[in-house]
């Protein structure tokens, strides 16, 4: 079986030269995986893949439907372990902490790693609730002004606080497609979290509210490690700083987006860029 | 001729093909006509169902509403001390012994304006009047002992046979050797209907008497407390068992060979013969575990083991429904599978829920055949204190009125059964309400 991964040190390197403009200090790599595999049952859908993943900067995972993207995505917030039959093998740190260590609860994870998912899914509650739900079971506020102002808070850096301001007990389903998945992402902020995956958060979307979203995205990366699944190649270029492309269950190559869509270095890479499968 | 206009590339002959392809008329034709007639099968099949639906409800109610209406008879009856309570003494044992009868029929004879009744008169007075009357004064005497000595205007009940003349269910043209009242008790009842002293009624017995060998007397009231127990029952067990069951399976328990024979169980559980209930409620409820017999706590329990699987079915289904989109957004922000069961799922099922255990407690209610098995068919003369105390239900109820011959119990038959129906009909409509309230559509 070959590895594809690329090793940590490989990418040190040229990374730092490109993405840290002062070039002084080591990246921080918020998640970084080991040698992670998945079966799904008897079936094995991801084959030791090893990433490192750069805190404040966003990440984009690209590749062939079932290539084992969104397989791997899932496992950084044990997303697969509530699929029946799913099994994950390897390592995967968050902050230095094995998130698959025998005494890390997947629950607080999930509320350490959040998720924005590909079709727009806020609970059939209020725009209010949708938020302050997260921070309610975590114990995140105080006092009802406290929840008030994270609700605030997380809508304002969604981006949808202007748009929604008058109608926080309105129903968070009567939003447009475009808002509810702003108010997903509202919601995934709003407990705080280190890493925010995103599964093809666009691919339910018109063009008007991808652009909103790809927007926001950039935004967001000032504070948030943001790994993001998508099919489409030019929201990757577009929003990413780096890039993987996944093949049948291996990562086939990873570097700077502009090296992965300028200059290839695998041949599978450079076919599926220039649209020749997938 | 549009493949022409969308294709002007097309070769001519190719264009010609198509349109004696699509265009063919006699297909079209076949086509149409296949449309009417299913269309027509539907018509019918609904035409027709609705028609039996109208034709039921219409004997029902015919045959029934009347027994919401019972003939009365307005009596001075005297409450003579020499009679009831010769010594004066009060006790309660010589109260409860006295002929009351005898003073409604003497009542009733002066208001007859019979000075000297002979044996014959008084024979045919007497049939006008209930023969439960006794228990009516009694009852009079036994709550205000202050009324002896006095005369009260007491509105008491005619006879089976009278009520039944006056509500035109027996011919006053038959001939009378083949009627059951004869033309002096006519003669009379014409008399005290002209005076105003007799009258129908809103038969309140019919809810608040217990079982009664006369029709007229006859009520529901050991019926409606003995479903309602049985309701309480059923509910309390029914459905936190079937509710947390269906959780369980549906969300937590691992998908293996154990769980698939469960659920295969439980769905063959929901078609297993009611009668079958009833014969497991009588060997583990009464003759293992020493269950008093005909008691409503038993028929509960038997109605709860029958209700189970509907209501597990009903909210697994519910549940199922709940789009999975749901539980990842609330497991993606950090909720464990306790908390998005309880804050997400199960709100969102609520409304299935419902519906199904609404299903379930509208069979429960109309259930005999188990009833029947252990018991609840009794002859039940007061009310039952707790659900250990025998009682029959509505349903058996109908069931034992049907069964008497007499020209009354018909009527109470028919009224019973309307009772039933409203009650099904009501909780429907509860159904129906909090399924509205509660539904949601995303």
């Amino acid at each position: 079986m070959v590895d594809f991964s690329i090793e940590p040190g490989d990418l040190d390197h040229s990374f730092a030269a490109s993405a840290s403009p002062a070039g002084q200090q080591a990246p921080s790599y918020k998640v970084t995986a080991r040698n992670v595999s998945v079966f799904y049952g008897e079936k094995q859908a991801l084959f030791n893949v090893g990433i490192d993943i750069l805190d404040r900067s966003v990440t984009a995972f690209i590749g062939p439907s079932g290539c084992g993207k969104s397989t791997f995505l899932r496992c950084f917030n044990r997303m697969n372990d509530t699929i029946a039959g799913a099994r994950v093998t390897g390592e995967i740190l968050v902050q230095g902490k094995d998130i698959y260590a025998p005494d890390v609860d997947p629950v607080q994870v999930r509320a350490r790693v959040g998720m924005v998912f590909q079709k727009p899914n806020p609970f059939p509650k209020t725009i209010f609730e949708n938020i302050a739900y997260g921070p309610r079971i975590h114990g995140l506020a105080r006092s009802k002004a406290d929840l008030e102002e994270i609700v605030v808070k997380s809508l304002q850096r969604a981006g949808l606080f202007n748009e929604v301001k008058d109608r926080l007990d309105g129903e968070g389903t009567g939003l447009s497609g475009g808002q509810q998945q702003r108010l997903c992402i509202a919601r995934a902020i709003a407990v705080s979290p280190e890493v925010i995956l995103m599964d093809e958060p666009c691919s339910a979307l018109d063009p008007i509210a991808t652009a909103k979203i790809e927007e926001l995205i950039d935004e967001l990366r000032e504070n948030y490690c943001i790994v993001i699944v998508t099919h489409n190649m030019q929201q990757a270029a577009r929003v990413s700083q780096r890039t993987a492309f996944f093949h049948l269950g291996y990562l086939v190559e990873e570097d700077t987006t502009d090296q992965i869509f300028m200059n290839p270095k695998d041949k599978r890479t450079q076919d599926y860029i220039t649209g020749r499968f997938g | 001729m549009s493949a022409v206009a969308q294709n002007p590339s097309m070769p001519e002959s190719d264009a010609e093909e198509a349109v004696g392809r699509f265009d063919n008329p006699a297909l079209m034709r076949r086509r149409r006509r296949e449309e009417v007639r299913f269309q027509a099968y539907g018509l019918i099949a609904i035409a027709l169902s609705f028609s039996f639906l109208v034709i039921l409800f219409g004997t029902i109610i015919t045959n029934g509403w009347t027994a919401f209406f019972q003939t009365s008879i307005e009596l001075p009856i005297k409450f003579d001390a020499a009679e009831i309570d010769p010594e004066g003494t009060r006790n309660p044992r010589v109260l409860a012994q006295a002929n009351y009868q005898k003073l409604a029929y003497q009542a009733l004879y002066e208001k007859l304006g019979l000075e000297n009744p002979t044996r014959q008169q008084r024979r045919a007075a007497n049939e006008l009047l209930s023969r439960d009357m006794d228990t009516q004064l009694r009852r009079m005497v036994e709550a205000d002992p202050s009324i002896i000595g006095t005369t009260q205007s007491v509105w008491g009940l005619a006879s089976g046979n009278i009520d039944a003349l006056v509500k035109g269910k027996i011919d006053r043209k038959v001939p009378q050797e083949n009627r059951q009242v004869s033309d002096l008790q006519i003669e009379w009842i014409d008399k005290l209907t002209a005076s105003g002293a007799m009258q129908k009624q809103f038969n309140t017995g019919l809810f608040t008497n217990f079982a009664s060998s006369q029709p007229e007397t006859a009520g529901l009231a050991v019926a409606l407390i003995g479903s309602l127990y049985m309701m309480l029952i059923v509910v309390l067990l029914s459905v936190p068992f079937g509710v947390a069951a269906a959780i369980y399976l549906e969300e937590f328990a691992p998908k293996n060979r154990i769980t698939d024979i469960i659920e295969v169980n439980i769905n063959n559980l929901a078609a297993v013969p009611s009668i079958v209930f009833g014969l497991l409620g009588l060997a583990v409820f009464i003759n293992f575990a020493g269950l008093p017999r005909s008691a409503s706590l038993v028929g509960g329990l038997v109605l709860t083991l029958m209700t189970l699987p509907t209501i597990i079915i009903a909210t697994r289904a519910a549940i199922t429904a709940v789009p999975p989109s749901i539980r990842e957004a609330a497991l993606g922000i950090g909720a464990s599978k306790v908390q998005t069961v309880f804050h997400h799922v199960l709100p969102l099922s609520l409304p299935g829920i419902i519906t199904g255990t609404i299903i379930g407690l509208v069979q429960a209610i109309g259930e005999t055949a188990p009833l029947l098995m252990i018991g609840m068919v009794a002859f039940v003369v007061e009310a039952p204190q707790t659900p250990l105390d025998p009682a029959t239900a509505l349903p058996v109820q109908i069931y034992m009125w049907a069964t008497e011959a007499e020209r009354g119990f018909v009527e109470k038959t028919a009224g019973a059964t309307i009772v039933l129906l409203g009650i099904i009909a009501v909780m429907s409509i509860f159904a129906m309400i909090l399924r509205k309230r509660y539904e949601r559509k995303w």
